[in-house]
């Protein structure tokens, strides 16, 4: 299996990589971890003139941690470096509980967080986990630098609201709000497999035990992570007790498409049973946290 | 070296010895290996990331030749299966643990087990069934049921000295 020709330029700065998108356009791909792009490319569902390799850039990758005021994940991180991370454990416990359900070990050790998002596969993980958590997505181009909200990045199956000559350079996670809890739960048929659902909960209450913020985000389920709104609202103002979140979640009406791996009423099946276990889950892990922000 | 437009110098050290080729941009890492360099122990089954068979380690973790490409080799150290055991012609630890528990069949998985075997036992001592078949989920063997695998590496957890 061979891909089409194409010819390889590997710059090692961020402005460099922007002029060379911006005099390739449409001929060029980037590649990050190449986990996504790769397999595209040796199928030759891409063919691209041109690819650009983000792995030399060492400015792209690291964590920073804000000093109780959220994260800042560099687009070329190694999935396996944000999983393992503490400053990640810490100030967005739900991407670290997330990550491990990515692929495998050895996809994860190349695969990278803005590899992912940019992918906007919305059967992946990531994309559902920093729309949950309200992260900002930092752009860049030639022409300057731009910062749009998770839920306005992803447009569509495998289109994200980038142009052909810009580059996610980060994504900013902000700090966990105080008495903020949140947990992950998929289902996959083999371990590392796409899930067939996956959900994010993050639920907030006040000083009384009441919820203040609730996000439920769903993979799996449309073209783009998909928010149970009707849910979250009906959460809102209320003590968050099994009985309260079964009917939250029986209250959201979903609508997902059908694969090989699950029929429609599979998934709404599943996105009932998954909400339930995340956002018990989420709210077990309030107990004993009261002021602390434990996310 | 004459440099064709469409090719790219690559420099790379691939079991301890650096070598320096010319290759197509989109010649992917195991066919670097396997044709450029004879090390024809790298096996490619799916070719697109999902069966594990291609698993060598670049600069000590391991990855997917196949969708690796020969051009991002360069300056990096590649280890592969000729490359696991320190004493040439002897076997690693893990190597023995599978061939003393049945940890393969006919083989053509078991260079990528090997070697991702190699980064979990690197990083982990003791590790119970479940953590072992977690750490090998990516890996996909035809042959064997898994169980003598699963045996290897437990084998190999106690008598590879690390
Ligand atoms: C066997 C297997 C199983 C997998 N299972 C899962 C799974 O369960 N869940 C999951 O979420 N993923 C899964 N993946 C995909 C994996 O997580 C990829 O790592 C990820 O989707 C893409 O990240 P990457 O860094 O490899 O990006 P690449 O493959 O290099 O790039 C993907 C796309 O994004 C673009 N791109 C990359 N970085 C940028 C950037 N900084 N700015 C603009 N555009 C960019 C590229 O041009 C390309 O179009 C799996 C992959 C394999 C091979
Ligand atoms: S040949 Fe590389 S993963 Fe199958
Ligand atoms: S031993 Fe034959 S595929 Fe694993």
């Amino acid at each position: 299996m061979k891909p089409a020709p194409f010819g390889y330029l590997a710059p090692r700065s961020v402005d460099e990589t922007l002029e060379l998108m911006a005099s390739h356009g449409d001929d060029a791909k980037v590649i990050a971890g190449g986990q996504s792009l790769g397999p595209l490319l040796n199928l030759r569902l891409a063919t691209p003139a041109m690819v650009i390799d983000l792995n030399r850039i060492l400015e792209l990758a690291g964590i920073s941690a804000h000093d109780g005021d959220g994260l800042t994940i560099g687009a070329m991180t190694r999935q396996h470096d944000a999983e393992t991370s503490p400053a990640v454990a810490a100030a967005c416990p739900l991407l670290a509980e997330a990550l491990p359900y990515v692929a495998h070990r050895t996809i994860r050790n190349r695969g990278t967080i803005g590899g992912s998002l940019a992918h906007s596969d919305p059967a992946a993980e990531l994309p559902a986990v920093v729309t949950a958590v309200r992260a900002e997505m930092v752009i860049r181009s030639r022409s300057g630098e731009r910062t749009i909200p998770a839920e306005e990045f992803f447009l569509g199956y495998f289109t994200a609201a980038l142009e052909p000559d810009e580059l996610l350079v980060a994504v900013r996670v902000p700090a966990v709000p105080a008495r903020t809890t949140s947990a992950w739960q998929e289902f996959a048929t083999r371990s590392g497999d796409y899930a067939i659902v996956g959900v994010a909960a993050v639920i907030g209450l006040d000083g009384a035990g009441v919820v203040d913020r609730a996000s439920i985000v769903c993979s799996g389920i449309a073209d783009v992570p998909r928010q149970l709104s009707t849910a979250q609202s009906a959460l809102v103002g209320q003590e968050p007790t099994s009985a309260v979140i079964a009917a939250a979640v029986a209250a959201q009406h979903t609508d997902p498409p059908a694969d090989l791996v699950g029929s429609s009423s599979y998934r709404r099946h599943l996105v009932g049973v998954l909400a339930q276990r995340a956002l018990e889950a989420a709210t077990e892990r309030q107990e004993g946290n009261d002021d602390r922000p434990t996310g | 070296m004459t440099v064709q437009p469409d090719e790219v110098v690559v420099t790379v050290t691939v079991n301890g010895e650096t070598v320096r080729h010319l290759v197509d941009p989109r010649t992917t890492a195991a066919d670097f290996l396997r044709d450029g360099l004879e090390l024809t122990g790298t096996h490619l089954g799916c070719e697109h990331g999902v069966c594990g068979a291609c698993t060598v380690l670049l600069d000590g973790r391991s990855v997917r030749s196949c969708i690796l490409y020969a051009p991002q080799l360069d300056g990096c150290e590649v280890t592969t299966v000729e490359g696991l055991s320190p004493v040439p012609g002897e076997l690693h630890p893990i190597q023995e643990a599978f061939r003393e528990c049945h940890g393969l069949q006919c083989g053509f998985c078991t260079p990528g087990f090997l070697l991702t075997v190699h980064e979990f036992l690197s990083e982990t001592k003791g590790a119970d069934e479940d953590e072992i078949r977690e750490a090998i989920s990516g890996n996909l063997c035809r042959c064997t049921g898994y169980q003598g695998i699963v045996a290897a590496v437990q084998r190999a957890d106690e008598t590879w000295q690390r």
